[in-house]
């Protein structure tokens, strides 16, 4: 009988043999694979498993880590005043994953990121305990918190840039929410969230960033660099070639001003005062859609904007003539977001200068080193030194006795541009306040502001972009120039 | 030139007990355990677990009296086996402590039961019956051919145990199961061990009829129907049952147990070809009718599939359970390959290991699974008698085919069937067959290797002895 035994010992060794290489292949050939499925819970244990690294703004940090009982995640993120920063940290939630600066720093705030590896190392040999890195944001409390309490029950955003650097000082989005209440992975959690993507006010969406809106008058500023570049006109208080009434090129109708304002060949500087939708629309239409395009463009149009948060691509379209028009007064199809009309008037404010904007000043380590600084970068130059003057003279005439007059602040130079967007089929809905302005110091310009007001009350003239959005944008400024001293 | 000091004629010349090797080898055993239990109750809490000492001492006791009981009643018996599966217990019992700690598993206990009780303490009272039982094997069958007696008690018996749990509830889908009081045993696993003892009794006495009187047919050899038809009719009756009971790790087990002693009872390859046969035409029968088992092939198939999900979930957590072991493992009680919920501890307690201990933790534990084979197949090569042979060589690859169905289940290498890791996984039935098992091997190897009795002395021999200065 021994040699069937033998051949059923060698049987039982290829039965071994082949769990030998079955385990080798699983653990060794297919770990990367099954490592990072979706499927495998791990990794979320893994990247709640340590006090997540913080993000922190004016060296304080806006975020924290709780620990959690009845989970198999040790620690939940909690956020300090929650709505208020939630359009600049998104969120972060065991169950339901990671937004904006939450996501997008996610390897430095866990502590996985490439660029620690070696901090890792280092704890693995000291017996540290793992702990994240941090992200210092470029973010100003005070001027978020102005803005935060301008807007306060009202729809609507604000985005506020220093002009020098492109550093983003406030990121406003009402209504908001609290990404506190769903950071965990409880049932609670889970209708705290449905909640918030059920209401119709849509909470969680940042209107600073990802909302685009017809810009209204204030995109004249744009169409006003665009004559000056293009040598349109050249000095702004020359006559304009603009007669009153102006006829819609192509169309049957005559483009309205609203209200009964001095637009007739009015010069640039008085245009822009009055907010004259003949004077710029016939600008538009002298220069054509190609130039126009171009000009929007080297502002930022038509293009997404990685902050790093990812802003929307803000639209100047391509388009006919009467559309065009109407596109160079910010309207038609033409829109941009808060950050965008921001950028517009951080470059007037900076000589022309358009800075890339960015809201992350540097990554630290655990141990406060820092990784990563931020260096300030050009993203293009819109207009000439000498045009942008012109504007900036143009832009502070409006606050000093133009549409803007609720955005004036003792003692500083403000420059600005009131708006109010049509909204719906023939204006059938309530308008959008805009307001873009800069302030300026001995030290040239520390900040640019855009607001956005969108619940704004039957009024529909430019008044209501000053009245609602200005004294937003004011308060901003003033919380910037204050925290400077 | 050497001098020849052992010029006697007669004796045998003593084979070493190795009783002593078994004893250092039960030291090492119980000490990788004891250390393993620190390592969990470090990485968990921080600091030495408090029931350490209590593990230790009865790991020790457990060891100690079933190597005395060795040394006494079995002092030839391979010195590998005992070791070998008291490392694997003991193993098994860090793994299942290690699991009870699991907050995940503790709070599904919970909210399904209402309550949550440890395993660990009841699997080191089950291991510690399981002694118990080899001992009583070891002290009873004082040799192994006393089981012949019992080749048709024997089948009945394991017929009954397999159909009793056909009058209990099913749990989880599969009745395998018979609950007395707070206990429930899993027949199945001792079933093992009496069929086996039937098919070597039955064999033995058949085997030259079922190789010789034979027709020939196309090259291969039908034996009479009287010879085979009662073999055939247990196994097809088992089969059934378990394939009614969907307990499908059984039936294959089974049907492999036939197929090999059939094998080397009867030396004739045909019969590989016939068993061959057999199961294809079984194993596309069985799943052409029963759903359970098409969709665990499905689950095999593509285990991460969207649409099958709840029924793949759990191979998938133990393919990712794999996964993350990667190479050496996250170390014991620092991984998540609870993500198993569900019999997290039993059938899929190998994920634990591959998680934890890594890939060489269960390469490891694999060949210690293959030495146990090995062992057993040895035994079967020394053993002089036919019905040792058989007996032997039908129990370790019974172990081996257990193993491999397992192991393979649980690694996507074949279709989840679900059987437990012989001492390893939770269960008493389990401990209790493995450990009965382990005890007839070594009986079986004891009277193999026992040197042959002095013959009578002769008279004759005093005349012709050298006498020495």
């Amino acid at each position: 009988m021994n040699k069937p035994l033998r051949r059923i010992a060698i049987f039982c060794g290829v039965l071994i043999l082949a769990l030998l290489v079955r385990t080798n292949y699983l653990q060794y050939v297919r770990a990367d694979e099954l490592n990072s499925r979706d499927e495998n819970r791990r990794v979320r244990i893994e990247r709640y498993a340590h006090e997540r690294g913080n993000i922190i703004v004016d060296g304080n940090p806006v975020t924290g880590s709780v620990e959690t009982k009845g989970s198999d995640f040790k620690y939940k993120r909690v956020w300090k005043n929650g709505p208020m920063w939630a359009p600049v940290t998104g969120y972060s939630s065991q169950a339901f994953d990671a937004s904006q600066l939450e996501n997008l720093e996610d390897g430095i705030l866990t502590g996985n990121d490439d660029q620690l590896f070696f901090d890792r190392t280092l704890s693995m040999f000291t017996g540290e305990k793992k702990q994240g890195g941090n992200v210092v944001t470029t973010l100003n409390g005070a001027a978020q918190k102005a803005a935060f309490k301008g807007l306060g029950s009202k729809k609507g955003a604000v985005a506020a840039l220093d002009p020098q650097t492109g550093a983003i000082l406030a990121l406003v989005s009402t209504p908001s929410y609290d990404p506190s209440v769903f950071a965990g992975n409880s049932d609670k959690d889970s209708k705290a969230r449905k909640k918030l993507l059920d209401d119709k006010d849509k909470p969680m969406l940042n209107r600073a960033l990802r909302e685009t809106y017809p810009p209204g008058s204030t995109f004249k500023v744009v169409t006003a660099a665009a004559a000056l570049e293009n040598g349109l006109y050249k000095g702004i208080d020359d006559k304009t070639n603009s007669p009153l009434p102006w006829r819609l090129p192509l169309t049957t109708g005559d483009l309205a001003n609203e209200g009964n304002i001095p637009c007739e060949n009015a010069s640039l500087r008085e245009a822009l005062r009055w907010s004259c939708n003949t004077v710029f629309g016939k600008i538009s239409d002298d220069l054509g859609n190609q130039k126009m395009i171009d000009e929007a463009n080297k502002f930022g149009f038509n293009k997404e904007i990685f902050t790093p948060v990812r802003a929307d691509a803000s639209v100047y379209p391509k388009d006919n003539r009467p559309q065009n028009a109407m596109a160079g007064i910010g309207q038609a199809s033409n829109r941009a977001t808060p950050l965008q009309m921001a950028m517009v008037a951080s470059a007037v404010a900076n000589d022309g200068k358009l800075m890339q904007p960015y809201m992350v000043a540097e990554r630290q380590s655990p141990s406060l080193d820092a990784i990563y600084t931020h260096e300030k970068e050009q993203f293009s130059q819109p207009l000439s030194g000498e045009n942008a003057q012109k504007l900036q003279q143009m832009m502070e005439t409006v606050v000093e006795n133009g549409t803007g007059k609720n955005a004036q602040i003792p003692g500083v130079t403000v420059g600005g541009k009131t708006g109010t967007a049509q909204h719906g089929l023939n204006n059938s809905e309530n308008p959008y306040a805009w307001f873009i302005s800069y302030a300026k110091t001995d030290s040239g310009s520390p900040v640019a502001v855009a607001v956005v007001v969108e619940d704004s009350q039957a009024n529909r003239d430019d008044i209501s972009g000053g009245g609602l959005a200005a004294p937003i944008a004011q308060a901003v400024m003033k919380a910037v120039i204050d925290s400077k001293k | 030139m050497s001098v020849v000091t052992n010029t006697t004629t007669i004796g045998a010349i003593d084979a070493p007990s190795r009783r002593n090797t078994e004893l250092m080898m039960m030291v090492f055993a119980i000490a990788i355990s004891v250390f393993a239990y620190a390592n969990v109750g470090l990485a968990i809490d921080g600091k030495l677990p408090s029931g350490m000492f209590g593990y230790g001492a009865g790991l020790i006791l457990l060891g100690g009296v079933a190597h005395l009981v060795v040394r006494k009643f079995a002092p030839y018996a391979d010195p590998l086996l005992l070791p070998l599966a008291t490392l694997l217990n003991g193993l098994g019992l860090v793994l299942i402590w290690r699991l009870d700690q699991s907050q995940r598993l503790i709070q599904r206990a919970e909210s399904q039961y209402g309550a949550y009780s440890p395993d660990a303490p009841k699997q080191l009272l089950y291991s510690a019956i399981g002694v118990a039982f080899f001992v009583a094997v070891l002290v009873i069958l004082k040799d192994h051919r006393i089981l012949q007696r019992y080749t048709y008690i024997s089948m009945a018996v394991a017929l009954v145990l397999l159909v009793l749990p056909m009058f209990f509830p099913a749990v989880n889908g599969a009745k395998i199961w018979i609950s007395l009081g707070p206990f429930t045993i899993q027949p199945g696993e001792f079933a093992k061990i009496l069929i086996a003892v039937f098919f070597s009794g039955y064999l033995m006495v058949k085997r030259d009829a079922l190789a010789l009187a034979s027709r020939r047919f196309m090259g291969m050899y039908l034996p009479r129907g009287r010879d085979l038809g009662p073999i055939i009719t247990i196994w097809a009756l088992s089969i059934l049952i378990l394939v009614f009971e969907t307990d499908l790790g059984t039936s294959l087990l089974f049907f492999g147990l036939f197929v090999v002693m059939l094998y080397v009872a009867t030396e004739r390859t045909s019969w590989i070809v016939f068993g061959l046969l057999m199961s294809a035409v079984g194993a596309v029968g069985v799943a052409s009718f029963e759903p359970h088992v098409q969709s665990r092939v499905n689950a095999w198939l593509d285990p991460f599939a969207k649409a099958t999900w709840a029924q793949s979930e759990q191979l998938a957590q133990s393919l990712m359970a794999f996964g993350s072991g990667g190479t050496l493992g996250t170390g014991l009680g620092q991984g998540h390959s609870d993500l198993i919920l569900f019999a997290a501890n039993a059938d899929f307690i190998l994920a634990t290991v591959g998680e934890e201990l890594g890939l060489a933790g269960m390469m490891a534990v694999l060949l210690i699974y293959g030495l146990i084979v090995e062992r057993g197949v040895r035994t079967a090569l020394a053993a002089r008698d036919p019905f040792g042979k058989l007996l032997a060589i039908g129990l370790s690859g019974a172990f081996a085919i257990q193993i491999f169905v397992v192991a393979g289940g649980v690694m996507g290498l074949i279709p989840l069937s679900g059987m437990t890791m012989p001492f390893l996984a939770y269960g008493g039935s389990s401990v209790l067959a493995n450990w009965a098992l382990i005890a007839i091997l070594i009986r079986i190897s004891d009277t193999a290797r026992r040197p042959a009795p002095a013959p009578a002395p002769s008279p004759d021999a005093e005349m012709t002895q050298v006498v020495r200065p």
